[in-house]
C-alpha cells in the first residue's frame, strides 16, 4: 500500500490524523498534513483508506 | 416536476430534531430540485449525500456571496459584505492562504493539550450549576460558557465581555433580524476585534490575536482582514458548540437508552462515536451550505448553468438512507464519521477538532456527574432556534 498526500491541496481539518495516526500528522506552524510513513503495513489499510475518504479537500490518495 | 418548495422549510411540530418532512420528500425524489428563495430566487437544493460531497469538492463552486446568484439567506446588512468575516466567503488561492494562518491552533495535537483545560472548565460549570437553585437554563449555566470561555482563551479575548459578543453573534445569524440590526452587530463586533487587536503585542507563540498581530506587522495580512478573521472564529467558536451541547443534551433526554450508554461508557472511542453520531443526527447548521457556479456542471442527469446558485443541505445529506441505515434513528453505536455535519471541500469547518473535544468532555462529563438530569418542562414548551442560521434551543431548564 502506498499513499499520496498533496499538501498543496490539504486545508488542515485534521481528519486524516483522527482517522489514521500512525500515518498522518500536521505541520506546527499551519496544520498542513504530513506523511509518517509512506508506505504504511495492511494493518492500518482501513484507517488510511478512510483517511481518504473522509479528507474534505481530497489530498490523500491510497494505491493498493 | 413538482413545483419549488419554498427554503427554508419548517419542521413537523413534534419532530423538533428531524429536518423538514418536505425535504425528506423532495430527497426521496431526486438528488438535485428546485427551490424557491425569500427573495424569489430558485436556486437548486442538493438533496442526497454523494452529489453534496461531489459539489461541495468541485472547485467550479465558488463560495463568494459577492457574486451574482449567490442564494442568500437573508437581505444583505447595509455595508453588504465590505469588511468581511473571513475567509468562508472567499475562494482559493486567497481562502487558503487566509485560511493557514489560523489553522495551526486546531491541530489535533494543539486541541488535546487544550482537553484538560476543557474539562476542568466543564467540571467547575456543573460544580456551580449543582451548588445554586434549580431549575437552571442549561444553555445560560452551561451550553453557551463552555465553548465561549475556551475560545476566549484561544483567541486572548476577554470572558467579561460575553454578554456582549454572544448577544451581537446571536443578532448576526439570525434571519428575521432586520439587515440594519445585523450590520450594526457586525460593526460593533468588528470594532471589538480590531480594539482588542490593537491592544495586543506581536508573538507567534502567543494567543491567536496576538499570532494575528504578528502577521499584520509582516503585511501578510490587512488589520480588517485581521479583525474580520476574529469575528468569524470568535463566532464560530461558541454559538455552534453551546448549540450541539444543549441540543444534544435534549435529544439525549429523549432517548434515555442512548443517554444510558454514553454515561456508562469508560471507553473514549465509545465517546468519540457518540459524538460523530450526535453531530449527524442532529446536524445544527440547517440552512444548507451555499455556493455559485462558475461554469455549467453535469450531474445525476441535470446541468447546473454557470451563475446559478446552490444550497447543499447536509442536514438531510446526512439523514440519507442510501449512506445512513434507518437514519432518523438516534444510534450512537453506529459509525456515522463520514457525516457533513462539517461540511465538505475546501471550506470544512475549522474548528471541528476543537468542536469535536468539547463534545467529547461535556457528553462524557455532564450526565455521569448528574445522572438524574432531567428537563423541567414540557417539550414542546422548549422554545427552539427556528429562526437562525444555526438549530438548537433558546433555553433548557433542567434539574435533577
Amino acid at each position: 500500500m502506498k499513499v499520496l498526500l498533496d499538501q498543496d491541496k490539504c486545508v488542515g481539518s485534521g481528519q486524516c490524523v483522527l482517522a489514521a495516526p500512525e500515518v498522518f500528522d500536521q505541520r506546527d506552524e499551519d496544520g498542513v498534513a504530513i506523511l509518517l510513513q509512506t508506505e504504511p503495513p495492511e494493518s492500518d489499510g482501513d484507517d488510511v483508506h478512510h483517511a481518504a475518504l473522509v479528507c474534505p479537500a481530497q489530498a490523500i490518495d491510497v494505491e493498493d | 416536476m413538482r413545483e419549488a418548495i419554498t427554503f427554508p422549510a419548517e419542521r413537523a411540530e413534534r419532530c423538533p430534531f428531524d429536518p423538514p418532512p418536505v425535504l425528506r420528500e423532495v430527497q426521496a425524489e431526486a438528488p438535485l430540485t428546485r427551490v424557491r428563495l425569500w427573495d424569489g430566487s430558485t436556486p437548486w437544493l442538493v438533496t442526497r449525500f454523494a452529489e453534496q460531497r461531489a459539489l461541495l469538492a468541485d472547485r467550479r463552486l465558488s463560495a463568494d456571496v459577492t457574486r451574482p446568484g449567490y442564494p442568500s439567506s437573508a437581505p444583505a446588512r447595509p455595508g453588504g459584505t465590505g469588511g468581511s468575516i473571513g475567509f468562508i466567503l472567499m475562494d482559493d488561492p486567497e481562502h487558503l492562504r487566509l485560511r493557514r494562518m489560523v489553522t495551526a491552533p486546531f491541530a489535533i495535537k494543539r486541541v488535546e493539550a487544550l482537553r484538560p483545560t476543557v474539562q476542568r472548565i466543564v467540571d467547575d460549570l456543573i460544580d456551580a450549576m449543582l451548588a445554586g437553585p434549580k431549575p437552571v437554563d442549561l444553555v445560560e449555566a452551561f451550553a453557551l460558557p463552555v465553548p465561549s470561555l475556551v475560545i476566549c482563551e484561544l483567541l486572548g479575548v476577554p470572558y467579561e465581555d460575553h454578554d456582549f459578543f454572544q448577544s451581537h453573534s446571536r443578532n448576526l445569524i439570525n434571519r428575521t433580524v432586520s439587515p440594519e440590526t445585523r450590520g450594526a452587530s457586525f460593526q460593533a463586533l468588528h470594532d471589538y476585534l480590531g480594539e482588542q487587536l490593537a491592544k495586543k503585542p506581536a508573538d507567534p507563540d502567543g494567543d491567536v490575536l496576538s499570532q494575528l498581530v504578528a502577521r499584520v506587522e509582516t503585511g501578510e495580512l490587512d488589520r480588517g482582514d485581521a479583525a474580520g478573521m476574529g469575528v468569524l472564529l470568535l463566532l464560530a467558536g461558541h454559538e455552534t458548540t453551546a448549540n450541539m451541547i444543549a441540543l444534544g443534551t435534549l435529544a439525549l433526554l429523549e432517548h434515555p437508552e442512548q443517554l444510558a450508554l454514553l454515561r456508562d461508557a469508560d471507553d473514549p472511542k465509545v465517546v468519540a462515536g457518540a459524538v460523530e453520531e450526535l453531530l449527524r443526527y442532529l446536524n445544527i447548521t440547517h440552512t444548507g451550505r451555499r455556493r455559485v457556479a462558475l461554469e455549467d456542471i453535469d450531474i445525476a442527469g441535470v446541468t447546473i448553468r454557470a451563475g446559478e446558485g446552490l444550497i447543499l443541505a447536509n442536514d438531510i445529506g446526512n439523514r440519507d438512507p442510501q449512506v445512513f441505515p434507518d437514519p432518523d434513528t438516534l444510534d450512537l453505536t453506529r459509525d456515522a464519521r463520514r457525516h457533513v455535519a462539517f461540511g465538505f471541500g475546501v471550506h470544512q469547518c475549522l474548528g471541528q477538532p476543537l468542536a469535536r473535544m468539547e463534545l467529547q468532555v461535556v457528553y462524557s462529563t455532564l450526565y455521569r456527574r448528574i445522572p438524574t438530569l432531567r428537563r423541567a418542562t414540557a417539550l414542546d414548551e422548549v422554545p427552539f432556534k427556528h429562526d437562525g442560521a444555526v438549530y438548537g434551543v433558546y433555553e433548557l431548564k433542567v434539574s435533577w
